[in-house]
């Protein structure tokens, strides 16, 4: 039996396969070799074997029946065997498979092994791949080498430790003996893995966190030696030693200074001095920069030492490097709302980043834009942005054109400032622009009574040049159809007034009706905005002709609109003026109405449930925060509160009970519709007290790239006075502060 | 539910995680190397990758090195003829990333001797090795290169013949 071929051999050969085709035959051979090698139970060839279908499992070919060889080599006595078979174990086996947990005895066993390499190993695999029943078996032995001497172990210990802690978080207080002089260690692995550990326990205990504030004393010292101490060759980037304890170190220290007074004292000079002296010429001393930013941002700094971190940020924006005006202008978009006026102060260099040539730093800088927009700068800001809406790439002009409308309808500082606004968007981005902005412009102009005969005029003249774009086109039929005698009686005050008949006007509106680029619902507006005519004008002959024709159009929509028409000049003629008289000022619907609920029945108690519904509690809309409530039975009160983000909307609920007793293993679950990206994050508890004495706490973050509806369906499952109980809920109606 | 839906329970899912995944591939959209620190299943590992290659490959040469995709923050960075490639969580530092890809390959290129992408191809467990001595679990196990120099040199000494010792290209 010849020996099989070496694992370098392989590779070459079927890198000169010339066709898909040609490398699967090739790799077919080779692993029917492998397998009846591995029937054989051949011990010599195994390692070079398993390495060999590694190999060919990279390139995406499968290889699950090697994973009971990984497990034999892990189990031989030879150091290579032993490293291949855990990389083997890491790359084909994971918890979902029940093979894994035959590993881990072997784990154990090489855990305690006599060399540290082995050890090592055996470390890095519980660590990469451990479920949560293997480290619940072995968190044990990884405590112990948490606290052994050798730094080699020691800080392999600590991340792994740190895998535990997040697949069995219950585990946590094991390994808290074990940290009480990891911050006293010289060895630098040691020092950033435990701070790695340091920082996973106090995000996730409230306890912890408050244990491990003592520590800022440390900390602060640890990095004030790094940063004083002299040119370290082991440990140098550049002149800045080791940026990446430093790093983490200012990590530790934000999550420990959040909130406390005292420790964020503490910290305040050392983080000036680091945000003072590091060096900027190169990336890693930026990163750290912006690690300390973040830091200052984040605990309760004073005032001077906030506007210290803001103006780095801004000097970050004038730096040539890309990456670092990136990251700029995402820190800043997470500061705007809270220091505000701060981030204004670099609203000019924000406002020139929109001319960049990179991609993503133009969308953070046009998202940085619409947050800055205030009453103050509404003028010259939109100036910018209708010049950056004209020349942008298209991926952008949808969100631009939704961020103007939005600010427009905000800040606009007079009417016809605000038509005007309008009117450039749907010439220059009209084709972009949203669905559904043209119900809420053609809301926004019938509200505009006074600049109706403006409107009407510029929408008119628009149609002239271009009826390509569609919203621009149905906004402007409409407003012909509503206003059309105000056109031709040249009544505009706001600008010289053109001459235009009404054979003109019918002209372009029937015009309409039969080009190419008009689609349906176009048409239906422009066949809707002759038969208005028809009361405004005094060619209702023509008007009768038109409408009389497409009572045989194609399209059933259009036919069946036509002949509602004729029938309305036929039979109901005496109902006409009044059906298509001016429309009335139109109540802009209330996005803060109460919340619909549907309620479905429990699947284990069958009575029907009754839904409350408060008035909810909403804010201004410039107001960042969202508040709602949402009741469930009569009982249980969810209070929604939304705080949203540009990119991601975050929703704290707050559960509260009104009944006599408890509720017992409360688990709180959310579905939402494809396109959206949910994240449940831990709950704060899962008792719900009763009578209202205390309230489960649990956000939930929603991605919501496409802009969409938020829409929610809830479950609710507790135990209350001894019986399961589960209630279904949907959530339609979240205001659209909380998802625009 | 309706099939539309996909619902999300509440299990305590990982915050602070700094890194998702590592990728390396080629201009040519061939994977060299794929390190995942949280649990996938194949299906969403091979749309991950191919996601990846996507993005990354469009890119423009002189973009910057960061880009979103659905809420993990990207960061990529081409040497020579591979990309190096990382997810992170939203409020990572991304500049640090950077920093983390550039030790990554300086640790090869130092126990390769002026490593290139033939080098991974042909050596990849040792790739793995170099790897699994400087991150794990997302984080940065050691910031000192000698130290985790030091540990490959011994850790080669360990193999046990003198061939596969000598089959590692010479410092």
């Amino acid at each position: 039996m010849p020996a099989p071929i070496r694992l370098r051999e392989l590779i070459r050969t079927i890198r000169t396969a010339r066709t898909q085709a040609e490398e699967r035959e090739m790799i077919q051979k080779e692993c029917a070799a492998i397998r009846s090698s591995f029937r054989e139970e051949d011990n010599t060839y195994r390692c070079r074997n398993v390495a060999k279908l590694l190999y060919m499992h990279m390139l995406g070919y499968p290889a699950h029946f090697g994973q009971l060889e990984c497990l034999k080599l892990i189990a031989s006595q030879k150091f290579t065997d032993k490293r291949i078979g855990y990389l083997g174990a890491m790359l084909l086996l994971d918890e979902r498979q029940d093979v894994h947990l035959l590993m881990t005895n072997c784990i154990k066993n090489d855990l305690n092994h006599s060399t540290q390499y082995v050890q090592g190993l055996a470390l890095c695999t519980l660590g990469c791949m451990g479920s949560s029943e293997m480290c619940r078996d072995l968190a044990g032995e990884v405590e112990k080498l948490l606290k052994t001497s050798n730094s080699y172990l020691r800080k392999k210990a600590a991340l792994c430790a740190v895998h535990v802690i997040r697949k069995v978080p219950e585990l946590m207080e094991m390994f808290l003996p074990a940290t009480k002089n990891l911050l006293s260690e010289k060895n630098h692995g040691v020092l950033h893995t435990s701070v790695v550990l340091l920082t996973e326990m106090c995000e996730r205990s409230p306890d912890m966190l408050a244990h491990f504030r003592k520590l800022v004393p440390q900390l602060v010292r640890i990095l004030k030696n790094l940063i004083m101490s002299g040119y370290s060759p082991e440990h140098d980037v550049s002149g800045i030693s080791d940026p990446f304890l430093q790093v983490r170190i200012l990590r530790l220290l934000r999550i420990l200074g959040k909130g406390d007074d005292d420790s964020s004292e503490a910290m305040n000079d050392i983080l000036a001095q680091v945000a003072t002296n590091t060096e900027t010429s190169k990336n890693v001393g930026n990163a750290i920069l912006y690690e300390t930013v973040l830091t200052i941002m984040d605990i309760k700094s004073e005032s001077g030492l906030r506007v210290l971190a803001i103006n780095i940020l801004g000097r970050f924006l004038l730096n040539n490097d890309k990456n670092i005006r990136y990251v700029a202008l995402t820190s800043l978009l997470k500061t705007v709302q809270t220091d505000h006026n701060a981030v204004q102060r670099h609203r000019s260099t924000i406002v020139d980043c929109l001319k960049d040539l990179d991609v993503s730093i133009k969308r953070r800088a046009m998202e940085l834009s619409f947050a800055l927009v205030n009453g103050n700068n509404i003028r010259g800001m939109m100036k910018e942005l209708l010049y950056f809406l004209d020349s942008c790439d298209p991926e952008f002009k949808a969100d631009c054109a939704s961020g103007v409308f939005l600010a427009a309808e905000k800040y606009a500082p007079s009417k016809r400032w605000h038509i005007d606004t309008i009117m450039r968007v749907l010439t220059t981005a009209g084709s972009y622009v949203r669905d559904d902005s043209v119900p809420n412009l053609i809301q926004l102009i019938t509200n505009s009574v006074e600049m109706h005969a403006y409107t009407v005029q510029r929408l008119y003249k628009a149609l002239l040049d271009d009826i390509s774009q569609q919203p621009l086109v149905q906004v402007a039929s409409w407003c012909i159809g509503e206003y059309g005698d105000l056109l031709v009686s040249g009544q505009c005050e706001e600008e010289e007034p053109i001459q235009v008949t009404e054979d003109e006007v019918l002209d372009v509106l029937e015009g309409l009706l039969v080009s190419n680029l008009s689609t349906p619902v176009t048409r239906g507006y422009a066949l809707t905005a002759i038969m208005k005519l028809s009361t405004r004008f005094t060619s209702v002959n023509r008007i009768k002709k038109v409408v009389s024709i497409y009572g045989s159009s194609i399209d059933v929509e259009l036919q069946q609109r036509a002949v509602e028409y004729n029938a309305l000049f036929k039979k109901y003629d005496h109902m006409r003026p009044a059906l298509l008289e001016r429309m009335p000022i139109m109540e802009k619907t209330a996005s803060n109405g109460p919340t619909e609920i549907v309620q479905t029945n429990g699947e284990t108690e069958p009575s029907v449930v009754e839904a409350k519904h408060p008035p909810p509690v909403t804010q201004p809309t410039n107001q960042v925060r969202t508040v709602f409530s949402l009741y469930i039975r009569k009982n249980t009160h969810l209070g929604l509160e939304a705080n949203p983000n540009p990119n991601i909307a975050v929703i704290t609920i707050h559960a509260s009970n009104s009944t006599e007793a408890d509720m017992t293993d409360f688990v709180f679950q959310a579905a939402v519709p494809k396109t959206f990206q949910l994240q449940l994050l831990s709950p704060s508890s899962n008792v719900v007290p009763a009578l209202n004495q205390g309230t489960v706490t649990q956000v939930i973050r929603v991605l919501n790239p496409q802009k969409q509806q938020l829409r929610m369906r809830i479950k609710l499952t507790y135990t209350h006075k001894g019986s399961a109980v589960q209630d279904l809920a949907e959530v339609n109606n979240f205001p659209p502060q909380s998802w625009q | 539910m309706t099939r539309l839906l996909k619902i999300v329970s509440c299990s305590s899912l990982r915050f602070f995680l700094q890194m998702r995944f590592l990728l390396l591939f080629s201009r040519q959209g061939k994977l060299r190397l794929q390190k995942w620190f949280t649990p996938l299943t194949d299906r969403e590992k091979k749309k991950v990758i191919r996601d990846m290659m996507m993005l990354v490959l469009a890119r423009p040469a002189r973009s910057c090195n960061f880009l979103q995709w659905r809420d993990l923050k990207i960061v990529y960075k081409r040497y020579a003829s591979l990309y190096f490639c990382a997810g992170l969580e939203d409020h990572d530092n991304e500049l640090l990333a950077l920093e983390v890809l550039h030790r990554y390959v300086e640790l090869l290129d130092k126990y390769f001797g002026n490593v290139c992408e033939l080098d991974i191809i042909f050596n990849f467990e040792k790739a793995y090795f170099i790897l699994d001595e400087f991150l794990m679990e997302g984080e940065i196990l050691e910031t000192s290169k000698v130290a985790v120099g030091v540990s490959l040199e011994e850790a080669d000494t360990l193999q046990e013949t003198m061939e596969e010792y000598m089959s590692k290209p010479a410092y």
